[in-house]
């Protein structure tokens, strides 16, 4: 039997690729560890607003003046904000990813998410801090008792 | 090695066996079972939860506007039907966390995709449970705000 020489098969036609960050991989790890989290930070807000006392029935302004009354329920939502509509963004991409095949519509979707989180994240952020629990346009019999000149 | 090879391939080649498809899509690791199923689920269960995400953060910043625009929003949410949405919305967003623990402990723990049927079967029970507290409670507070009997 004769010998062929057989070139190297696996040499690469251009030079290998730069090492750039896995942000695929960073997104996988982001659902997992952030999904930790949000198990902590949605049964516990699902259980204040939802299960204890009077439920539902006992929300309103003066019920979440109160919430922000200490720093302790704003840092709480705070986390539960970023870490959940990151969460769901990264989802929808997932998805869109999945089923959307028509490049421009996929972009566009993509596109949509992001500003809607961004938007949402800033709306959402600004909120929490800028709360101010006795506004001066208050109805009557609405703001929280510790309300001076209630 | 090669001659062997030669050798075999020389014989004249056997009757093609005839291989049946099979009849159900029973037996594959993923397809048609608890792993496409609880997957299908965690899709279905994560959007919607995705969009009453996005509805709900643009509601609650009416609390910024003023406390009586607040408190005609936050009414909406004790109407029966929104009080049964938010019983749908539980019992959607407590699937999606089980299931999400499920799908961490397949990934990080060493024998995780060896039980991942018997962690679904645990999720499932979980779920039944964590509903079964829950959904009294919410029906109570449906009633009693449709009673008329104001909050606390």
């Amino acid at each position: 039997m004769t010998t062929e020489t057989v070139p190297t098969p696996r040499s690469s036609y251009s030079a290998p690729r730069k090492r750039r960050v896995n942000w695929e991989k960073w997104g996988w790890i982001y659902m997992r560890v952030s999904g930790l989290f949000l198990v902590v930070l949605i049964f516990a807000h699902l259980f204040v607003n939802l299960a204890s006392g009077a439920g539902v029935r006992a929300i309103d302004f003066a019920f979440i003046a109160g919430k922000y009354a200490t720093p302790f329920w704003m840092v709480w939502d705070t986390l539960l904000l970023w870490f959940a509509l990151i969460h769901g963004a990264n989802g929808m991409r997932t998805i869109v990813n999945d089923y959307v095949h028509r490049a421009l519509l996929r972009k566009t979707f993509l596109a949509a998410i992001l500003a809607s989180t961004v938007i949402l994240l800033v709306l959402g952020t600004l909120v929490i801090y800028t709360f101010d629990p006795c506004p001066a346009n208050a109805a009557a019999g609405t703001l929280p008792s510790f309300c001076v000149g209630r | 090695m090669p001659e062997k090879s030669a050798g075999t391939l020389a014989s004249p080649p056997a009757a093609t066996p005839k291989i049946k498809p099979p009849k159900r899509l029973a037996g594959t690791l993923y397809r048609g079972r608890e792993g496409m199923w609880s997957w299908v689920l965690h899709r279905i269960t994560g959007v919607s939860i995705y969009f009453f995400l996005l509805v709900h953060i643009l509601d609650q910043s009416i609390v910024r506007i003023s406390p009586q625009a607040y408190n005609g929003v936050i009414d909406t949410y004790k109407t029966p039907i929104m009080g049964l949405g938010e019983l749908v919305l539980v019992i959607a967003i407590g699937y999606h966390a089980l299931n999400g623990l499920r799908i961490i402990l397949i990934d990080f723990w060493s024998v995780g995709a060896r039980h991942q049927r018997l962690m679904f079967v645990i999720v499932i029970l979980l779920w039944i449970v964590l509903i079964a507290g829950f959904a009294p409670r919410q029906i109570a507070n449906i009633i009693l705000e449709a009673q008329g009997h104001g909050s606390v």
